[in-house]
């Protein structure tokens, strides 16, 4: 009896840290795969030619440049758009909200990180691209701008509860002192509240770019999917095509083990290395002011 | 005396901006819903929920993309809940703070990170070509579940790591192994904040289209699938189909099949806020 329990002890201690360990066998394994049906890409197409400004994969022109291009400026877009709405919800929420209003805004800015992106985009193609066509009186609504307001609708959940967490975790005291020396709530907000979340805030804007630049569908169903080379302010209201988009609409078509299907993993090799060094920037920050903060406590 | 009425003026005005900010951040999302409920309600009807598309989707319902989310979501469900909620135990309960635990949570965050599209590629990658599973209900639900892994196992170790040191200690103290407490009562303390982890990651997983593009997702098929090895029609991937590839579609089919997908998600997010808030007032601790 006693021998079977150890057993059984030593065997589900075994399985629960053999899980516990997945998570880095799984990166390890994501990132081997891309390498793995990525890096042809490097030998079959020459370096130079990858960063020519044109693609055109039926005729052997993968110049991801343009789509490179296209996936930052929509990012900029929906970061322009979600960083001041994100940060200012936070605040409302955390700051100057009542009670029974953060009850109900809670589970609202929750719903929307729970809406599926291929509804937005469904809207966006019905509702905001007609609008944005007909307002903005553009040959198309379907453009990098149709995008980046949808995608800043995606990331706003993101950096709304990043920054929360971070407004929260500011010790009471800060504030009270802050009102103490006759400062307004206002003032407190401004210079007291948001300067010591910084690090966290900076965080969720990270995490919220990072969100917007990984995003697929919406942007496949809304930016119009033209690969041009996108560097003026006015590519907004043109049509563009993202990184995402071009994996997400080609892969379909192309036979296993072309040029393009490499060229195609390669790309999403450079939104995994993207998204790896966001992430890994964020955690840092993070952990450096978590180490700053013990220092200046102890 | 001037100073302080601008002071004052100036917090007036502040906080009437962030408060727009507010809403106008939220009002779109009510928004949304309601406009969708609104033109897709008239959509709906038995032969809609029950029916096979017909007339090249034109005509007809949209069951096999119903049961086809059904089938992805358990699928799912199968791998990922096992595995999260021992990752989650092993972090809060076993894990002490060594470099390996850092690498542990770097990954989580990593792995929440990447882009939908790229776990994508992965699940055509290996589940597909590599593990020869084709383009599958199993390939599709292990694409998703490696994606949902990171919500579950971060917020099942909030949950866990909630429950007060002290319950552990006495448990330990009338001679149960760490297992059987971990068992019998770290776990059924955390059970509510694990389900509701699981309830919101595996919504997103029913929600996703990119991780299936290529791991299982079927364009239009005359039947229900028969086994894991089969593919399938699925909710999101059919609204992306029919509003974007299928010319002349009727709005009425669009709207009712973004209802549909809506309703769903929205569902299991209502039962994880009502889980949590439950279990918040009942709590004693």
């Amino acid at each position: 009896m006693e021998k079977s329990l150890n057993w059984r002890e030593f065997i589900i201690t075994r399985l629960i840290q053999t899980s516990g360990y997945s998570a880095i066998l799984f990166v390890a394994l994501i990132f081997f795969f891309l390498l793995r049906e990525g890096l042809p890409a490097l030998s079959e197409v020459e370096t130079s030619s990858l960063f020519n400004p044109r693609w055109y994969p039926i005729e052997d022109y993968f110049g991801i440049l343009p789509l490179l291009t296209g996936s930052l400026i929509v990012t900029l877009g929906a970061g322009l758009i979600a960083v001041p709405f994100g940060i200012g919800t936070a605040v409302y929420i955390s700051e100057i909200a009542p009670r029974w209003m953060r009850e109900i805004l809670k589970p609202l800015v929750e719903l929307l990180g729970g809406l599926p992106s291929v509804v937005l985009g469904f809207l966006g193609i019905l509702v905001l691209s007609p609008f944005i066509r007909v307002f903005l009186d553009l040959p198309t609504g379907l453009t990098a701008l149709t995008g980046s307001i949808l995608l800043g609708g995606i990331a706003v959940p993101t950096v709304v509860s990043v920054a929360e967490d971070a407004l929260d975790a500011v010790p009471r005291a800060y504030r009270e002192g802050a009102w103490a020396l006759g400062a307004t709530r206002w003032q407190t907000i401004w210079r007291v509240t948001l300067p010591a979340a910084k690090s966290g805030v900076l965080t969720a804007i990270m995490l919220g770019v990072g969100r917007a630049i990984g995003e697929t569908m919406t942007v496949m169903m809304v930016t119009g999917n033209a690969p041009v080379l996108a560097v003026k302010l006015g590519s907004l209201f043109s049509p563009v095509r993202t990184m995402t988009a071009t994996i997400a609409a080609e892969m379909g078509e192309v036979a296993n083990g072309s040029t393009h299907y490499h060229v195609l993993f390669f790309i999403g090799m450079v939104l995994f290395l993207i998204s790896l060094g966001v992430n890994i920037a964020a955690s840092s920050v993070v952990f450096r002011a978590k180490k700053r903060a013990e220092r200046i406590l102890s | 005396m001037k100073i302080s009425i601008n002071r004052h003026l100036m917090q007036r005005l502040g906080f009437t901006g962030i408060t727009l900010m507010a809403v106008a951040t939220v009002l779109p999302i009510v928004a949304v819903v309601i406009y969708i409920l609104a033109q897709g309600l008239p959509a709906i009807s038995t032969e809609f929920l029950t029916g096979f598309p017909h007339d090249g989707m034109r005509a007809g319902g949209i069951l096999p993309a119903i049961v086809g989310t059904l089938y992805l979501t358990i699928g799912t469900a199968i791998f990922s809940v096992p595995l999260g909620i021992a990752a989650a135990i092993y972090l809060s309960e076993y894990a002490s703070d060594t470099p390996l635990t850092r690498t542990i949570r770097i990954a989580i965050i990593n792995l929440a990170g990447i882009p939908s599209v790229v776990y994508g590629l992965f699940g055509l990658g290996l589940f597909v070509l590599f593990l020869k599973f084709g383009t599958s209900i199993l390939a599709a639900s292990m694409t998703l579940s490696i994606m949902t892994l990171p919500v579950i196992i971060s917020t099942a170790e909030e949950a866990l790591r909630s429950v007060p040191q002290a319950f552990r200690t006495v448990s330990i103290s009338l001679g149960a192994t760490r297992w059987q407490t971990i068992r019998r009562i770290v776990l059924k303390e955390a059970l509510p904040g694990i389900l509701t982890g699981v309830i919101l990651g595996l919504e997103r997983a029913a929600g996703e289209t990119a991780p299936i593009l290529f791991t299982g997702a079927a364009f239009f098929l005359p039947r229900l699938p028969g086994s894991p090895f089969d593919a399938t029609m699925a909710l999101p991937y059919h609204l992306f189909v029919i509003s974007t590839q299928v010319p002349e579609m009727p709005i009425k089919i669009q709207y009712g099949t973004a209802l549909v997908l809506l309703v769903f998600v929205l569902t299991m997010n209502l039962i994880a806020t009502v889980i949590r808030s439950r279990a918040r007032s009942k709590r004693q601790w």
